[in-house]
């Protein structure tokens, strides 16, 4: 079957988020909610509530898969949003996580 | 913030009351659109065109801002500016473009008013670096310094950046509409590529014209400009782009995106056409209210003064001895030093393509660093080059040793400016939300091919250009290789063009073949350059070998025979 995570970027600083299994927005792309087909649509359409709201732009769903309970991108262009730039590790998401890590 | 100025000598437009005043009103209404926005005053669909037309992006990672550099002139107190909103604002690092430009990718929209007010206090904004308008104006990063030069295109670059800034005819084009000028005939300003391309010279009596070239452009359907007047005279050089401007106008379709750069009217819908209305709109326009007054000509022309150049022999001996005395060094001056008009002096490129680095990023700590280096050694003035480099125009010959060795020591003295190393990338999908593909990774797999020093030289003169999609903000029609990631079912291939050239004489590439996957298409680089390096015969450019054999041999090398 076919999963789709909800993503946007926010308002105020432009930050990536995902749309969560709360309908909250979260920040790391692991976290994210993962709809089939049919409930991909009404989040989407619950998810342009928080555009309403400016709280976050540019919604749209794009292709995932579940691994060990973590939500992953099937295609490049999501793969670098949520990473942050494949050339240099220490800025963007990526970076993030090493900190936490550290 | 506190106003600064340019220091005496370095060859930049000083803002005067007006355009300051301009420009603090310009930041005051931002703030507010930025205030209205947040607090949902505003929604995106009304806000997005006004931050558009302030250079704000909305990419990948966050918002990314593009700052104009007018031509690509920065006096040292404005890099230093811009050091200061990369450390403060963004990561520490930006991003030069082929447009002259500066990008930062990190940028908090919340923040954007104060980098705003931060820019103009050095005379800087990101005015008209988006959206349907006449965007900066793009010209030789060696004018006023090459010996080759007929008229220096500072000047009329800076009155076309006058012109053109809040145009109230010209912000809502067709489409964007790009301008580049140069004023030697040798060109390095990639003038045919630009919707309007300026060739500036001088008639047998002495007077100052323009050659003019209309509807080059790259993109998706790729064009060479074609010349439509060989001869505009100064005073009609205003009239005569507004009479192009206004046809395009009336006339560029705006039913259709992919249809609506000026090329198209140009080069689709009859060059002679477009010709025949452009003169009855410039006959109709001419007169008072257009023509270019001497006297602003000559108070532009001062901001561009030469510097007080000292009287210096042609011949240094210090650089001639630390030439002999260092292998490091001689290699450097032989790819980054070229000749200068002036005497005992050179112009220096400051390559910003270390091997398997960032094509074009410089960190704030360089930008300082090259900063202090041109107050030094360069009357406090550096040139972004398109190629995304930078150049110090004026360097004296004695200082070319002590220059190299501070470069060196801040990661700036790779010796590979116009080498095949020295390629050019767009951000590509690392950065850019309308990417389809990577352009960086492949370009640090290709210069660490090429990393070996002999080699590159024994290459010679090889431009590889790449871009991430077909918008080809990396140049890829132009290079003599060139690359287009595309997208195949979400994994990036990577499709190659041979022969494409950016001079006056200049080519667009021709494919080779399907697309390949990105370690393929190094490999294929590198088998076209070993086919070259076989096939060549003494004094041949890639260029030269290619027009003589064909495209026929490189493509059974990567396809086989067919």
């Amino acid at each position: 079957m076919e999963l789709k995570a909800i993503t946007a970027n926010r308002l105020r600083d432009g930050a990536v988020v995902w749309l969560g299994p709360q309908g909250d927005w979260v920040e790391r792309v692991e976290l994210a909610a993962a709809f089939d087909d049919v409930a991909a649509k009404a989040a989407l359409a619950d998810a342009e509530r928080s555009v309403t709201a400016n709280v976050v732009v540019g919604v749209y769903a794009f292709e995932v898969e579940v691994v060990d309970g973590a939500t992953k991108p099937l295609r490049q262009r999501e793969r670098i949003r949520a990473q942050g730039p494949s050339i240099r590790t220490d800025v963007g998401k990526q970076a993030d996580a090493l900190d936490r890590a550290a | 913030m506190t106003y600064l100025a340019p220091k005496r000598h370095a060859g930049v437009y000083r803002y005067d009351e007006i355009d300051r005043q301009f420009l603090n009103e310009r930041v005051a209404e931002y703030r507010g659109q930025v205030a209205r926005r947040l607090s949902g005053a505003l929604t995106e669909d009304e806000f997005k065109p006004l931050r558009l037309m302030n250079g704000l992006y909305l990419q990948l990672h966050a918002y990314m801002l593009r700052i104009a550099i007018p031509y690509g002139a920065l006096a040292t107190h404005q890099l230093r500016g811009l050091a200061r909103i990369g450390r403060r604002w963004d990561k520490s690092y930006g991003h030069f473009t082929t447009r002259q430009n500066l990008q930062f990718h990190w940028i908090r929209l919340e923040d954007t008013p104060e980098i705003m007010a931060e820019l103009a206090a050095i005379d800087m904004h990101a005015i008209q670096t988006s959206g349907n308008c006449i965007r900066n104006v793009t010209t030789d990063q060696f004018a006023g310094a090459a010996p080759d030069e007929v008229v220096d295109p500072r000047v009329y670059a800076e009155i076309l950046r006058q012109w053109s800034t809040i145009h109230p005819e010209f912000t809502y084009l067709p489409r964007k509409f790009k301008i580049a000028i140069t004023g030697s005939a040798n060109d390095r300003a990639a003038i045919r590529v630009h919707d309007v391309g300026l060739l500036a010279k001088r008639n047998e009596a002495g007077e100052i014209g323009f050659a003019v070239y209309v509807g080059g452009g790259l993109g998706r359907t790729p064009y060479l400009g074609a010349k439509v007047s060989d001869w505009v005279g100064e005073q009609d050089l205003i009239a005569y782009l507004e009479a192009i401007l206004r046809v395009y106008n009336q006339f560029g379709r705006r039913d259709n995106l992919y249809k609506a750069r000026i090329k198209i009217l140009v080069h689709q819908g009859g060059k002679q056409k477009f010709i025949d209305n452009v003169e009855a709109e410039f006959a109709r326009i001419r007169g008072p209210k257009y023509r270019l007054d001497p006297a602003i000509v000559e108070a532009i022309e001062r901001n561009f003064a030469p510097p007080p150049f000292e009287e210096l022999p042609p011949f240094s001996e210090a650089f001639d001895r630390a030439k002999r005395e260092d292998a490091a060094f001689a290699v450097w001056a032989r790819n980054s030093v070229r000749d200068h008009r002036a005497p005992g002096y050179a112009s220096v490129t400051i390559s910003l393509k270390p091997i398997g680095g960032v094509t074009g990023d410089i960190t704030s700590d360089q930008m300082d660093i090259v900063a202090d280096l041109a107050d030094r050694y360069s009357f406090g003035e550096v040139r972004v080059t398109h190629e995304q480099n930078l150049v110090l125009a004026h360097v004296r010959q004695d200082d070319l040793f002590d220059l190299w060795k501070a470069l060196d020591a801040a990661g700036l003295g790779t010796p590979n400016a116009g080498l095949i190393t020295d390629l050019i990338t767009c951000p590509g999908l690392d950065y850019c939300s309308l990417a389809n593909a990577r352009s960086i990774p492949i370009g640090q797999e290709i210069q660490k091919r090429f990393a070996d020093q002999q080699r590159q030289h024994d290459i010679g003169d090889l431009k590889i250009k790449m871009s991430g999609c077909i918008n080809a903000c990396g140049h890829h029609h132009l290079g003599a290789i060139g690359i287009l990631g595309v997208d195949k079912k979400g994994e990036e291939f990577y499709q190659i063009t041979l022969g494409g050239n950016a001079e006056l004489d200049g080519a667009i590439g021709d494919i080779v073949g399907a697309a390949l996957p990105p370690d393929e298409a190094v490999d294929a680089v590198e088998s076209i350059v070993d086919l070259y390096l076989e096939r060549r015969q003494p004094g041949e450019r890639f260029l030269d070998t290619l027009a003589r054999i064909g495209m026929g041999p490189f493509k059974e090398k990567l396809y086989g025979a067919a």
